[in-house]
């Protein structure tokens, strides 16, 4: 195999990688003070993009002890997280700023049923 | 609110505490505090002025980036006190007297200070425009904060007059080993941040589950979260800078103490 076989594949490689994460970034919503779905099913065992789009005006920090992930996103702005690969099971998260909105990912096997 | 000053109040009581019989030393703990509010207003008008810019990954490599500056700042600063501790220890003896020595880790000092506060500080200040905003529920809310506030400067107080109350003879034996701690769990939190910007592979997610026996989100936790790092359900990047800092730090910290002892 030449060199440049090898740097065609390892370019497409890497400009694959993030158009493959852009293309399934599951997006978290948060309206009138309410994460949006409350439920958010996640595949298991892959790295990916979570996009949380707050449409409200005020800011919210979005909290999870469960992933070990914290976010300021201020009003009507999104902010994007790697999460995984995670293993199945369910995932809490709240807003720190205000511990009345919460919410779960759920992770499910990515070949299995959930899907 | 309480969670953000309690942070900050803690690393600053540790520090204090470290800093014991250090010349200047308040003065520039004060110049941390002072920077960090101010850089914390810089950072919460960042967040809202320049959202787009600050909604990839700005945030969280900021957020590691000040959690490393602070790493690096306490290892420097307990490298130092392996070989002046003893120096320290008997100048708290006398009353009054302070370490004067040039090159003393003052500048460590405010950079942790500055890190702690304005880290917190960004998120108390965005924490509280977000309850004002809120209509008829924000003054209420308001003055939850501004319990939060007073709650969070109390056990800060009492750590540090704890601390006070150690024997001098052991006492920077203890420190020495808040800030190790201390350092290692900003370590983890850092490598968490660089995860969550897809700088860092996770290395397994959750390789251990202790939420059951303590939950992160209980006060307990939080306490020990801030002091010792802990982190109920770790990933292994976290689990690796841990470790890693802690066995960097104790190996900086070994050959200074022989040369003083040889000095």
């Amino acid at each position: 195999m030449s060199v440049r076989c090898v740097l065609a594949a390892l370019g497409m490689w890497f400009l694959a990688l993030p158009a493959l994460a852009e293309q399934d970034a599951p997006v978290l919503v948060v309206h009138d003070r309410q994460f949006l779905p409350q439920e958010l099913v996640l595949p298991a065992g892959v790295k990916l993009k979570l996009v949380v789009r707050n449409q409200d005006g005020i800011p919210l920090e979005f909290e999870s002890y469960d992933l070990s992930r914290e976010a300021v996103i201020a009003g009507h702005s999104e902010n994007t997280i790697y999460v995984g690969p995670l293993q199945p099971g369910r995932y809490r998260f709240f807003n720190d700023f205000n511990h009345a909105m919460q919410g779960t990912i759920v992770v499910r096997p990515a070949d299995g049923k959930g899907q | 609110m309480f969670r953000e000053v309690l942070e900050a109040a803690l690393i600053i009581a540790i520090v204090l505490g470290a800093s014991r019989g250090i010349a200047g030393r308040e003065r520039w703990v004060a110049g941390g505090v002072l920077l960090g509010l101010l850089g914390a207003g810089g950072v919460a008008v960042l967040a809202n002025v320049a959202s787009a810019e600050f909604s990839g990954n700005g945030q969280a490599i900021l957020n590691a980036v000040i959690l490393l500056g602070a790493v690096v700042m306490l290892t420097w600063h307990n490298v130092w006190m392996s070989s002046h501790g003893r120096q320290l220890a008997a100048a708290i003896g006398a009353v009054g007297s302070a370490v004067q020595e040039g090159s003393r880790p003052l500048f460590a000092l405010l950079v942790v200070t500055l890190a702690a506060v304005m880290r917190e500080g960004s998120e108390a200040v965005l924490f509280l425009w977000a309850i004002a905003a809120d209509g008829e529920q924000g003054a209420r809310m308001v003055l939850g904060g501004l319990g939060g506030v007073v709650a969070g400067v109390l056990v800060g107080l009492l750590l540090y007059l704890g601390l006070l109350r150690i024997p001098v003879g052991h006492f920077f034996s203890v420190t020495r080993w808040l800030i190790l701690l201390l350092a290692a769990g900003l370590a983890a939190q850092a490598a968490g941040f660089l995860n969550q910007a897809g700088v860092l592979p996770a290395l397994g997610d959750g390789l251990w589950d202790t939420s059951h026996i303590l939950n992160q989100g209980s006060i307990v936790g939080q306490l020990l979260h801030i002091l010792v790092g802990y982190i109920a359900r770790p990933s292994g990047i976290e689990i690796v800078f841990y470790v890693g800092t802690l066995l960097t730090m104790l190996t900086l910290m070994r050959p200074a103490k022989r040369i003083a002892r040889a000095g």
